[in-house]
């Protein structure tokens, strides 16, 4: 029961948030056919704009030990994604939320993880630690589990909690 | 409520499906080239083993990356089950029963195998083992 009441509360909050999550933080939707396939397979594919284009080059450069797991692509789909990431990365020149979320990187640093960027971190403070290894959200990087609309680019107050 | 009360319905069809699930073109041609591979690399190969499949499925392996020793690191230890990814997505049931069109897109089986056998195992799988899970999988 409790699986099928989740995507039931979703439903709701989605339609019920219109106005709320026009409060929060809103990215463009990654419509990248790709990155939506093969990033989206394990986790959000997560919007390329909260990370310097350095990052994702490094990222995708070594996909057979992405974060303990291989996540080995061939090299064509490999090479399109890297392209969309840092095409459209914080610091690239067309992206329209870059400057908040590069805020506080140096220029010499190179985060390969969203959750170790200033922004993130100084985003989430008043989030308990417990709270992210529950077992509904397990990790910090399962953005949807409170963010319900990540997938569209809404990242706003979560609702619970 | 509505969907709720759709369960018992949705479990009647899941049920239909599992029992055509069992033999599937795109799954058998899949099976039949692992087995001539295996049959190259050893002789004596005799045939698939669901049990050998179900060993190695629920095995915690020696040699891959620290966490994820075993195929039920993600996969959880009984394949009718959805799984989770280490970032907390769901996995759709591995048991063909399940998720009937698993194991029939050899684009698919070559990527995930590739991947999950590196990172359980720190190697390629063998074609022998690969139809072994299959074969498993399939009667699940």
């Amino acid at each position: 029961m409790k699986r099928l009441a989740l995507p039931l509360c979703l439903a709701i909050g989605i339609v019920g948030s219109g106005a709320r999550a026009e409060e929060g933080l809103v990215v463009p939707p990654v419509e990248h056919v790709a990155t939506l396939k093969e990033c989206g397979a394990c986790h959000l594919a997560f919007p390329p704009q909260m990370l310097p284009a350095r990052s994702w080059r490094k990222l995708m450069a070594d996909l057979a030990n992405h974060f303990g797991e291989s996540a080995v692509l061939p090299q064509a789909t490999r090479a399109e994604i890297a392209a969309y990431l840092a095409a459209n990365a914080g610091d690239a020149a067309i992206s329209k939320h870059g400057r908040l979320f590069m805020r506080g990187i140096d220029a010499t640093q190179t985060p390969l993880r969203i959750t170790q960027t200033p922004f993130w971190q100084a985003a989430h403070e008043e989030v308990a630690a417990a709270a992210f290894l529950s077992d509904a959200v397990k990790t910090p990087s399962n953005c949807a589990a409170c963010h319900r609309a990540a997938a569209k680019g809404v990242f706003g107050e979560s609702e619970e909690e | 409520m509505r969907i709720l009360s759709a369960i018992p319905s949705l479990m009647l069809l899941a049920a239909g499906v599992a029992a055509a699930a069992t033999s599937n073109p795109a799954r058998d041609a899949i099976l039949a080239a692992f087995a001539a591979e295996a049959k190259q690399a050893d002789p004596a190969f005799a045939g698939f083993s669901a049990e050998r499949g179900q060993a190695f499925w629920t095995t915690a392996h020696a040699g891959g990356k620290p966490d994820t020793p075993s195929c039920t690191s993600c996969h959880t230890p009984d394949p009718t089950r959805e799984g989770q990814t280490r970032a907390g997505k769901q996995i759709a049931p591995m048991a063909i029963s399940r998720t009937p069109d698993r194991f029939t897109d050899p684009e698919k089986v070559a990527k995930w195998f590739g991947r999950n056998c590196n990172s359980v195992l720190g190697r390629d799988c063998t074609a022998a083992e690969k139809g072994d899970v299959i074969t498993y999988l399939a009667g699940k």
